[in-house]
């Protein structure tokens, strides 16, 4: 047991700041706060040069989406950096149970999504003159924090194909663009064909999305408890999976002596 | 003679190179398909069939620009992470025309997707794509694509000390996509930017693409996008001069 909360919480740590390499200022503050700002400015200008939504909403879409970014992007490099530093056969041939090895390195992920989330929220707020009832911000604070488990539990998934595909920040990136083409981000889901909002029911970000604008409009927590318990959900399905993909991925790229050449 | 020979074998091998990488090939061209369906919903939303087919080509152009501001920023990073940079500046040849053909490459790649990015929301969403003078448009493109690589060389010289050029790339891809014009017009924008989008090459070649494309006189504009990027190069030749005698004089080219 001791040894497992070692590797949780050491070990995640240890590998997030080895493995994730935007944590130099010189790409953390780009990425991380200067990039989302001018993501939300663009469509919150487009939506008005649109005729469509308020500064609000695209606020909200933009801010919540941005924890997908270091939740994917992340969990994606605690496989393909492992590989890129030659210690992924070493990781794997290791005995540490996989289960706190790859959630431990999830957590500091979390974390991370919904700092950055944050940050863009009230950033992008003072700039746009957006104004969040002083009420609304600590539901939303828990929206974001339950939204950036939900981008990690995708995460996992993705990290878990990371064994099988060289790119990871290809892969990234287009989970990153379906996310934003799907979950609401900018487009509401009534504007969305029938057959692509019913996907959009099923990825993270989109019931995390709806209750940061509910709650944002007014809404009280108990109005979007449902949204929140279902995005917490969807988290924990896609972790899961994300989690069984490892382990699957993991034995047939030990039978195949598929480790290196993805 | 020489030089254009150099230049033409250079943007052509790394076009081919490029265009086999799932990064600065594939995503080049998906990326901004996600962008574009994006606006392409939004546009539609309120029924401005004007409006849509504007954003349309404003959406189209967008990937031109996302395909050279990642990948430009990188370009030297890249030589550097396969033991070819400092082949690359001890050749005979002037380093920058060695670069140059790159990053115009990366703009080739964006052209493919501004015909992507078109004919899906000709197919897709059914948006009704004409343009008032087809040849000046395919002129107009062009010669934006090329002024864009320019702009990428510049990009690319900039970075030559910064190993994590690549966020300093991504950090100009939504800026510019705004203070262009691609999507918005300056006027909804304040007027402090204005002056600024006069200094970037991709604001002229969108006005002149949108004019050759709406009715208007592009030439002007595809003067000012051209000479505007003539500028961003010779201002990286400079620089190609300058940083890389300095790195190759403080033995810091490799970064290590």
């Amino acid at each position: 047991m001791t040894a497992a909360l070692r590797i949780f919480f050491f070990g995640g740590i240890t590998s997030y700041r080895a493995l994730f390499h935007w944590l130099t200022p010189w790409i953390l503050i780009p990425t991380f706060i200067v990039e989302p700002i001018f993501q939300v400015l663009f469509f919150a200008f487009v939506g008005r040069d649109a005729g469509v939504g308020d500064d609000s909403f695209y606020l909200i879409g933009n801010a919540v989406q941005f924890a997908a970014i270091p939740c994917l992007f992340a969990m994606g490099n605690t496989i393909g950096n492992e590989r890129y530093t030659q210690t992924l056969g070493l990781l794997l041939a290791s005995p540490a149970r996989r289960l706190p090895l790859f959630l431990g390195r999830a957590l500091p992920v979390i974390i991370n999504g919904f700092c950055v989330s944050l940050v863009v929220l009230v950033l992008g707020a003072l700039v746009l003159h957006v104004h969040i009832p002083g009420e609304a911000w600590v539901p939303i604070v828990g929206v974001l924090v339950v939204t950036s488990f939900s981008c990690t539990g995708l995460g996992l998934a993705t990290a878990a194909l990371a064994l099988r595909v060289r790119e990871t920040a290809v892969l990234s990136n287009i989970i990153i663009g379906i996310l934003i083409v799907f979950c609401g981000v900018n487009v509401p889901l009534s504007a969305l064909p029938t057959q692509m909002s019913t996907i959009s029911n099923l990825l993270p970000l989109t019931h995390g999305i709806e209750a940061a604008r509910d709650l944002a409009g007014g809404g009280s927590w108990a109005s979007v408890s449902g949204l929140v318990a279902t995005e917490a959900l969807i988290g924990l399905v896609y972790a899961t999976l994300g989690m069984a993909m490892l382990f699957a991925l993991e034995v047939e790229s030990r039978r195949h002596a598929t480790l290196e050449l993805a | 003679m020489k030089v254009l020979r150099l230049v033409a074998v250079g943007w052509w091998l790394q076009l081919k190179n490029r265009s086999r990488s799932s990064f600065d090939g594939l995503l080049s061209i998906l990326y901004p398909l996600f962008f574009a369906t994006t606006i392409f919903f939004l546009y539609r939303q309120n029924g401005d069939e004007a409006a849509l087919v504007s954003a349309a080509v404003g959406a189209s152009l967008m990937g031109v620009w996302s395909a050279v501001s990642t990948s430009a920023s990188t370009t030297l990073q890249g030589e550097r992470r396969q033991g070819t940079l400092e082949l690359l500046v001890a050749a005979p040849t002037p380093f920058s025309l060695v670069i140059l053909p790159a990053t115009v490459s990366m703009a080739t790649i964006g052209l493919w997707s501004f015909v992507v990015t078109l004919l899906w929301g000709r197919f897709a969403f059914g948006i009704p794509i004409s343009f008032d003078q087809p040849l000046v448009f395919v002129i107009a493109a062009v010669v934006m694509t090329f002024s864009l690589g320019l702009v990428g060389f510049l990009q690319a010289m900039a970075s030559v000390r910064y190993r994590a050029a690549w966020a300093l790339g991504t950090l100009f891809e939504f800026p510019v996509w705004l203070v262009c014009g691609f999507l918005v017009p300056l006027s909804s924008l304040p007027d402090w930017v204005t002056p600024i989008a006069y200094l970037l090459p991709p604001t002229w070649g969108v006005s002149a693409v949108r004019a050759a494309a709406f009715g208007g006189s592009p030439w002007r504009d595809i003067a000012l996008c051209l000479g505007t990027g003539a500028i961003y190069a010779a201002i990286g030749v400079a620089l190609s001069r300058r940083l890389v005698d300095s790195a190759r004089g403080n033995a810091t080219l490799a970064l290590t």
